[in-house]
């Protein structure tokens, strides 16, 4: 160990915080300049803490989910009682569902419909809730063998419902889920039946708004709002939310996905359907900078 | 000649060093888990806060310069901010304590309090300018509302918590 003079170690002391926070400053600079050094350091970040957040949400997963916790035990009756009203219910529904897929497939056949390819698809766990005060997403992990992260980035997120969200960063072991009601999400969406579009912009609150439908054409209270393919981001018609009219008489999305408990995640990747403003991912830093239409 | 301490003695001193670094990382990891609790985001950056004011108005060689700029970076990692912007708002949250530090030890707990509210309110109201700015966006002030209030709730549970692991290890005639 070197040994200091007195006075040079207490100028030293002295130095560090002003050097610290010249740092830091480069730091938000350097930030600012490579919009990908921030995204980088936190898919290395994410992939290190998946791990070990999966660890750790097991239990809180498994308590929540009811398995031998007493608090769920109490109103076990209550529940079975409401659970079998709803299942009747649900029988009905079945019977009419069943009816319609089978006009649905006789209709297609009369069409000559051509199916869209089903896009490949991980399943995965939400194991924290990372988002930040004026940001909304959660770290999904991965299976340890993600051998596409550049792949995963633009991905689909849906839960058991809807859709929840997409992956703005994919690294080996866990996807960081940027979800609807963030700031900075603009989803094109179709609205109704008759799909007249509409784009519903994040608010940081719990419902994303609606904005830019066709004039004369206010959208409906409880209409269906399902993803729309334009601008090339989404395919069509992934479920979304029912359209709902707030206290100031705006129109929101009341989504489908249950964004603040979410356990499990789909992530349906679209490699052909990443729009141009997809930030470019690591790896394939050159490559795919080409190999991508404008 | 000084007489070499114990292993126990080196382990309690340990202990007293990186207690505040520690659970300082380690809460920050914690507030991440899918608790799903209303204001879980906002919680992080206020949390930050209260320690980095508490520890560097009473024991401010445990948590140097450099471990509260790692920590803003890990904030901002952590919750999606600006890289760089909370390491610039702890440490001078920190240059700010340090310097009140002698006029601050004397006070009330109360007024202490009171004292954290405030810097935490201007901190969270300068990171809600800073973001802002860097969006080009006017970004809702409601989260400002409840980073506010959580840190008034926040300070005098943590804070005494800290106070009494602050005399646990330190405690010499316990020892």
């Amino acid at each position: 160990m070197i040994r200091l003079s007195v006075p040079f170690r207490q100028a030293l002391s002295r130095l560090t915080l002003p050097v610290m926070l010249m740092f830091s400053l480069g730091l938000v600079l350097i930030g600012r300049a490579d919009q990908n050094f921030s995204g980088h350091l936190r898919t290395d970040l994410d992939d290190l803490l998946a791990p070990a957040y999966g660890l750790v949400s097991a239990p809180i997963a498994a308590a929540e989910h009811g398995t031998g916790v007493i608090g769920q035990l109490f109103d076990l009756e209550a529940e079975n009682a409401a659970l079998k009203a709803e299942n009747e219910n649900l029988l009905q529904w079945q019977a009419v569902a069943m009816a319609l897929a089978a006009q649905n497939d006789a209709l297609k056949a009369t069409l000559k419909f051509v199916p869209s390819p089903t896009p490949k698809f991980y399943t995965g766990e939400v194991v924290a809730d990372l988002g930040g005060v004026y940001a909304r997403s959660v770290l999904v992990a991965l299976p340890a063998t993600n051998a596409d992260p550049a792949g995963m980035v633009g991905a689909i997120a849906m839960d058991g419902r809807g859709v929840a969200g997409r992956v703005v960063e994919a690294g080996t072991r866990s996807a960081r889920v940027l979800l609807i009601t963030d700031l900075n999400s603009r989803i094109p969406v179709a609205l109704g039946t008759a799909g007249s579009p509409a784009l519903m912009t994040g608010t940081n609150g719990a419902d994303p708004a609606l904005l830019y439908w066709a004039p004369g054409q206010p959208p409906a209270e409880g209409a269906m709002v399902l993803t729309s393919a334009a601008g090339g981001a989404f395919p069509p018609g992934l479920p979304v939310g029912i359209v709902h009219y707030n206290a100031q008489n705006d129109p929101v999305v009341l989504p489908l996905a249950d964004l603040d408990a979410l356990r499990m995640l789909r992530l349906f990747s679209y490699p052909e359907n990443l729009p141009v403003l997809t930030p470019i991912p690591r790896d394939t830093h050159k490559t795919s900078a080409h190999s991508r239409k404008p | 000649m000084r007489r070499r301490p114990s292993a126990w003695r080196q382990l309690d001193a340990a202990s007293r060093y990186a207690f505040p670094v520690g659970f300082l990382i380690f809460g920050l990891f914690f507030i991440g888990l899918p608790f799903g609790l209303p204001g879980q985001a906002e919680l992080r950056p206020v949390y930050a806060m209260a320690c980095v004011f508490f520890w560097s108005l009473y024991r401010p060689s445990s948590l140097p310069a450099p471990i509260v700029a790692l920590t803003g970076v890990l904030l901002d990692l952590l919750g999606i901010s600006p890289i760089g912007l909370w390491a610039v708002l702890l440490l001078i949250l920190q240059g700010v304590t340090l310097a009140a530090r002698r006029r601050l030890i004397p006070q009330s707990f109360f007024l202490t309090w009171l004292v954290f509210s405030c810097f935490a309110t201007g901190l969270c109201g300068l990171a809600w300018v800073a973001q802002s700015v860097l969006n080009l966006a006017l970004l809702p002030p409601l989260p400002l509302m409840v980073e506010v209030l959580l840190a008034l709730g926040l300070y005098p549970a943590l804070a005494g918590f800290f106070i009494r692991a602050h005399r646990g290890p330190a405690a010499v005639e316990l020892a």
